[in-house]
């Protein structure tokens, strides 16, 4: 099963380079207070976590042992391929798979209901919280990534 | 060659210590019996005046559920497996309260564990085992368990099987339900919830079962009580000769319904409860959940429930109401001779301690103690506290300790499991 999430996680993932138009490597900062800039992203960010997701992964991103898995520290959250971390907020995940070496028991439902630019600021959210570090995600990732797995 | 050698000189060495200190503990011995000390700290613990704690052992894997030998030795359930092993027994070799010998067995990871007429029972989270124990209180085949029960559902979710026995020859086993609220899509906010719920058919209550019988599946055994969504604490009560169990209350009314309840009632409601159970029972999950402000069943929201509305009245009420979402993982009613007179008869309940009161500050994370008289359950206390190490508790991951198992030992001592840190704790009492 786990085999089979990564790699339909990696052929997504692959179909995600094929059609994603060479873009510039990170542009310059945006500008402070733009509505795509970091920091306003981050913000929107935490208050679609506070909302959505703190419930389970709790105030600390460490979620609860064997339950919920944590999001701090978590390699899957700070993982290049952003197309898994997509999917899940989309689809929800209620299979047996192992997150860095631990098994959580409990399901997460699909949130459907959240836009793409309330995605990519979560996202981003995520993953430069608590000890995490990693690049953005855009609202152009997440559109192009949910029109692949509708 | 090398290693030889230097086996040779940590032989030499060894037996060279060791006829120091086995002079030094010879003379102790003859002199005064070593006794059970609490540690200066009492091991971390708040406890009531009188009482002290030790630690048994330390580290020694997600410690579920806990039983202790005639002997003294400590039977632990390992949810996961250690070394290849689930079953960890520690043995108090010259009577400090520590264990010195610790030894494992069984290949497969669980929560409950019992001892019952000269067996030893154990769970994975499908099956029950048993082992034969002899007249000093050993297994006496480690590795051939008879397998009793098997087959039971597990879908990830309150997958641990829990068992208690009575004095009859049946065996209880909790078999909780794979959701929170029987929604058609769980912990999905706003899905309604299926009708009738059909997970109540293989989960979502006890089943009672033969202690001796092999093989045994659904089939044979008998839904003792339904309504339940995941108890994992439960103990037969001798004096009233009936099965007690404490259940799992569901999560998440306001994060599924937030325009029916507030983030505080979503931390509030509903009660984890203690039922004293008959044959037959429902307790109303995932119809209804116990409102510990209104004492009242109240219909889910998951079924046209708005907080207002009232559950069915079929449905039996608890016996006792605690805190929500507190997580009790363990309860014992509590017979020994060793604490003061009124703990006989009540039960002690570990709190694993909750996660779902977020954003508010998590709660639990204790042992709890409640007086019976006459069967009848009076006001619950707190008995052991400090467990997590913190002062409060905001994300779960950060507690130290989580109470999860419980049992008394042969002198009345009082022990407490923690599946976090793998924690062996003995509480006894000192005062007079």
């Amino acid at each position: 099963m786990k085999r089979i999430l990564i790699l339909s996680a990696a052929a997504f993932a692959c179909m995600a380079f094929q059609t994603a138009p060479k873009k510039p490597l990170p542009a310059k900062p945006a500008a402070v207070g733009s509505a795509n800039s970091i920091s306003a992203s981050l913000q929107r960010g935490k208050q679609v976590y506070t909302t959505t997701c703190l419930a389970c992964h709790q105030v600390d991103g460490g979620g609860v042992p064997h339950l919920n898995p944590p999001l701090d520290g978590a390699t899957g959250v700070v993982s290049k391929d952003k197309t898994r971390l997509v999917r899940i907020v989309l689809k929800g995940l209620d299979e047996r798979v192992e997150l860095d070496g631990e098994y959580y028991s409990n399901n997460m439902a699909a949130h459907t209901d959240l836009s793409n630019q309330q995605i990519a600021d979560v996202l981003t959210y995520i993953r430069n919280s608590w000890t995490n570090k990693a690049d953005a995600v855009t609202v152009a990732e997440v559109k192009m990534i949910r029109a692949k797995i509708k | 060659m090398k290693k030889n050698v230097s086996v040779f000189t940590l032989f030499l060495a060894m037996a060279g210590l060791s006829g120091i200190t086995a002079n030094a503990s010879d003379s102790l011995t003859l002199a005064k019996p070593v006794v059970v000390v609490a540690d200066a700290d009492n091991a971390g613990l708040k406890l009531p005046a009188g009482f002290g704690a030790l630690k048994v052992a330390d580290g020694i894997g997600r410690a579920r559920h806990i039983a202790v030998t005639a002997q003294g030795d400590v039977y632990v359930k390992l949810m996961r497996l250690a070394d290849g092993k689930g079953i960890v027994r520690l043995r108090d070799t010259n009577g400090d309260g520590k264990a010195e010998d610790i030894s494992s067995m069984g290949n497969y990871g669980g929560t409950g564990i019992a001892i019952k007429n000269g067996y030893l029972y154990a769970s994975s989270d499908e099956e029950v085992f048993r082992y034969k124990l002899d007249a000093k209180g050993e297994v006496v085949s480690p590795l051939q368990p008879e397998k009793i029960i098997i087959g039971l559902i597990n879908r990830r979710q309150h997958e641990s099987k829990s068992i208690t026995l009575d004095n009859n020859g049946n065996i209880y086993v909790n078999i909780g339900a794979y959701s929170n609220s029987c929604q058609e899509r769980d912990r999905q906010p706003g899905s309604l919830g299926r009708m009738p719920c059909p997970i109540l058919d293989s989960a979502g209550g006890i089943w009672q079962f033969k202690a001796d019988k092999l093989n045994q599946t659904y089939g044979d055994g008998i839904r003792y009580a339904t309504g339940l969504r995941n108890v994992v604490g439960l103990d037969w009560n001798n004096q009233m000769n009936q099965l007690f169990v404490m259940q799992h209350g569901r999560d998440d009314l306001h994060n599924l319904f937030p325009s029916l309840y507030t983030q505080q009632q979503n931390a509030d409601l509903p009660a984890e409860t203690m039922y004293a159970l008959k044959k037959g029972d429902n307790a109303g999950w995932p119809y209804a959940y116990y409102d510990p402000f209104k004492n009242k069943k109240m219909l889910a929201p998951e079924y046209g429930g708005d907080g207002i509305k009232e559950g069915s009245q079929e449905y039996i009420d608890p016996v006792v109401a605690f805190p929500a979402h507190m997580a009790p993982n363990a309860m014992l009613f509590y017979t020994g001779s060793m604490f003061p007179a009124k703990y006989k008869n009540g039960a002690f309940i570990a709190f694993h301690g909750s996660w779902n009161r977020a954003p508010l500050p998590q709660e639990g994370y204790y042992v709890a103690f409640v007086p019976f008289e006459n069967g009848k359950p009076g006001k619950w206390e707190i008995f052991a506290n400090g467990f997590a190490g913190i002062e409060v508790v905001t994300g779960t991951r950060g507690a130290q300790h989580r109470p999860s198992g419980l049992a008394e030992g042969p002198d009345g001592s009082l022990y407490v499991a923690d599946d976090a840190k793998g924690t062996i704790y003995r509480i006894v009492y000192t005062g007079k």
